[in-house]
């Protein structure tokens, strides 16, 4: 069995007990995404920034919520296509949310929404510089996630698959690679979970955590789906853990061959 | 003067960033603001002086995924 302690997370000399990250987007009331964060059991929640009319007073109250709910929050920098707006939308998050983490998102494609890698890593540049701490979304290329840990991100969000899709993981190889280049490095697969099943498969590859949104918000009954996913990604790391049976080309009997009868 | 709040044209009579905001009604902490682009801090905001033609973007928690 592990031992106790082994299965927490430590992400920027902080330790989390759950793996499950959820995006507070898309639920169909604020109340829904209270019971989904409850029964997640999730300690980091995504949150944003958008515009504000004057004594619209939407965010405080949306902030008043978040802090209901005891989590801490990873400020994203969603919608942002190039480095100067990632960067200004990064800089306004820690000024309201008050911590240096951030979800750092430089898209360089509408249809996909895939990182701009190229962007992504001069947004990085930027904020490691300014002190950030810096949870970059990005693909599950080796080389980018090396120039990312070169530049000071002491952790790596490699997509599933495209935001929103549910396709689960597109490129098993790739992630399989870069759990086994980088085996000490927190790696949390961010976007395109659709089913608990894919969050357990990551899990079970070896990754540290999930963060997921669509998937529960969009469920028919999202506490529920948020509960399903805590189930899974506990169980993907228990099963991790374990140390699962590798793949076999060849059959072989589960049953002892020796002592059988010899009836023929 | 005229200045562009968050994408809407908007006429103030102030001119240092708290006291437009103050006007333009925004009352809570929990925001953040850039002008042109470019981040303004919280502690800046007093010191801060708008131009004729400035774009000012007020920006406050949302979820977000």
């Amino acid at each position: 069995m592990a031992e106790p302690g082994k299965n927490n997370l430590c992400v920027y000399e902080t330790e989390i007990t759950s793996r499950f990250f959820l995006g507070t987007a898309q639920y169909p009331s604020p109340g829904v995404l209270a019971d989904a964060v409850t029964a997640s059991a999730c300690e980091i929640v995504t949150v944003s920034l958008r515009r504000e009319a004057g004594n619209s007073g939407a965010g405080e109250q949306f902030w008043e919520l978040i802090k209901s709910l005891g989590v801490r929050v990873l400020p994203n920098t969603a919608s942002c296509y190039s480095v100067k707006e990632a960067v200004t939308t990064a800089q306004m998050a820690r000024d309201v949310f008050d911590t240096p983490w951030v979800k750092l998102e430089v898209i360089g494609n509408p249809d996909t929404l895939q990182p701009d890698i190229f962007g992504l890593v001069e947004a990085a540049r930027i904020l490691c510089e300014d002190g950030f701490q810096v949870f970059p979304y990005c693909t599950e290329d080796l080389v980018l996630a090396d120039k990312l840990l070169q530049l000071g991100c002491e952790v790596l969000m490699p997509w599933g698959a495209p935001i929103g899709t549910a396709r689960g993981l597109n490129n098993v190889y790739g992630l399989r690679t870069l759990r086994a280049h980088f085996p000490d490095v927190p790696l949390v697969v961010d976007a395109g979970i659709g089913l608990p099943s894919h969050a357990a498969q990551a899990m079970e590859l070896g990754y540290d955590a999930i963060l997921l949104n669509t998937a529960v918000a969009r469920a028919g009954d999202p506490a529920a789906m948020a509960a399903a996913f805590r189930d899974a990604i506990v169980a993907g790391r228990t099963a991790f853990l374990a140390d699962p049976l590798e793949m076999s080309d060849m059959a072989s009997p589960s049953t002892p061959v020796i002592g059988k009868a010899f009836l023929s | 003067m005229r200045i562009t709040v968050n994408g809407d044209e908007t006429d103030v009579q102030a001119t240092l960033l708290n006291d437009v905001l103050r006007e333009c009604g925004y009352m809570h902490d929990r925001i953040a603001t850039a002008i042109n682009g470019d981040f303004v801090h919280t502690s800046a905001r007093a010191q801060t002086r708008l131009q004729e033609g400035d774009r000012l973007e007020v920006v406050a928690p949302m979820s977000g995924g």
